[in-house]
């Protein structure tokens, strides 16, 4: 398999078959929080995608470079949670001057994407698959960060619909969207096996 | 004075119980999902989990109650993932050296507990604005919370799924596993009808 089909595979793999929300339950949190609109939702998934390749490429740098010659391993996973933070701030910075609009919309959300489990997970994971090229660790994480905005708009579509749907009282609100969550997980099984 | 001070309820137990029922992170506010889908297929992992969130989280308590007026608004977040962090590679560290199994069946989950809402989220709302006593209770009563979630999540779906409850056979011996349970859909599915069932039944309490 050369180069191109390899990078096209993994970039696939993340978007699809292993996806970060579907599969590892990664990212729940704005998943369920954020995904009410769609607009919001699709706006929450280029920010995340944005801070995943930014932080992916830069985490895995200082892995190779910095962290394994100085035998620094132990500090790993402090290192890689300042790196996100400060991609975070900066695209805080960057959609504040922007987009304010955007920026209001989105309150709390924003800084708490430092804290979003697909992020520092994607940068651990790039260390357990033992991803060993700085393009490969582009390509997958700017892939997460795509998997993970394919996930959010499809539930924010599903629930916009939702809203006119008849559903039981007991069911309302959060239950019915882990059920929701569940069947789309259920749909996205059928890609496994897809790739080895 | 002494007299009119007893009847204001100590804040004390307050914190500690609140987070086993009425605040519980995974039923009541919904706040870190992440471990409670991902770890819940058996009993143990759930249960090393919830031991685990339980350090970290009075840990992290602590140490940001004793820094809360060091603390500057937009360096906040990133000073209590800085701490948390080195509570989850010590708690990281111990689960290898002495539980080498677990360790390896959590695998990324345990790091990720430095990216969970719910410390997070005590850090921002109760230690950093109180006292080093009620922090820590803060963090053993919603930890415990936390953990009781877990075990109960993974009860039911390591029950269904192979008719074992911690490596016990509980289930008769003509009962079919339902294996869907133990995969990523189930996680979600259970979560959603116990939410449900949580509803149903404080429904019928307020009527």
């Amino acid at each position: 398999m050369d180069r191109f089909t390899a990078l096209t595979m993994g970039f696939l793999s993340v978007v699809l078959v292993n996806n970060f929300v579907f599969t590892k339950f990664l990212g729940t949190c704005p998943y369920l929080g954020v995904s009410g609109r769609l607009d919001r939702a699709f706006g929450m998934g280029l920010a995340v995608t944005f801070v995943t390749a930014l932080s992916g490429t830069l985490t895995w740098l200082v892995d190779a470079y910095v962290l394994m010659p100085l035998h620094m391993e132990i500090t790993r996973y402090i290192c890689y949670i300042v790196i996100i933070a400060g991609a975070v701030q900066l695209v805080e910075m960057y959609v504040r001057k922007f987009f304010p609009s955007l920026y209001d919309a989105f309150g709390i959300f924003l800084p708490l994407i430092s804290t979003n489990c697909v992020i520092l997970g994607i940068c651990l994971f790039l260390d357990v698959w033992g991803t060993n090229n700085l393009l490969e660790a582009v390509v997958v994480s700017t892939g997460t960060g795509i998997g993970f905005t394919v996930a959010i708009c499809m539930m924010a579509a599903i629930r916009e619909e939702l809203i006119l749907a008849d559903v039981p009282r007991a069911l309302q609100g959060a239950p019915i969207t882990l059920i929701t969550a569940g069947l789309l997980t259920l749909a996205f099984m059928g890609f496994a096996g897809m790739i080895k | 004075m002494s007299a009119s001070n007893g009847s204001i309820p100590s804040p004390y137990p307050a914190a500690l119980f609140s987070g086993l029922w009425k605040e519980n992170p995974t039923f009541r506010l919904l706040i870190g999902l992440c471990p409670p889908l991902a770890v819940t297929s058996a009993v143990k992992p759930a249960l090393t989990m919830g031991l685990s969130v339980i350090f970290v989280l009075v840990c992290s308590n602590l140490v940001v109650s004793l820094m809360r007026n060091l603390l500057r608004p937009h360096l906040r977040i990133i000073m209590f993932t800085v701490t948390i962090a080195t509570f989850v590679t010590i708690c990281d560290l111990f689960l290898k050296a002495y539980t080498p199994q677990m360790s390896e069946v959590l695998g990324a989950y345990v790091p990720l507990i430095i990216v969970n809402c719910l410390i997070i989220f005590r850090a921002e709302a109760r230690a950093s604005r109180s006292g080093p006593l009620i922090s820590i209770l803060d963090g053993v009563g919603m930890g415990a919370g936390f953990t009781i979630a877990l075990c109960i999540l993974a009860g039911v779906r390591e029950i269904v799924a192979t008719g074992r409850w911690f490596d016990i056979q509980v289930m008769p011996k003509g009962f079919v596993p339902w294996l869907a349970l133990q995969m990523p859909v189930g996680a979600f599915i259970t979560l959603g009808l116990i939410l449900g069932l949580i509803n149903v039944m404080t429904a019928r309490k307020e009527a």
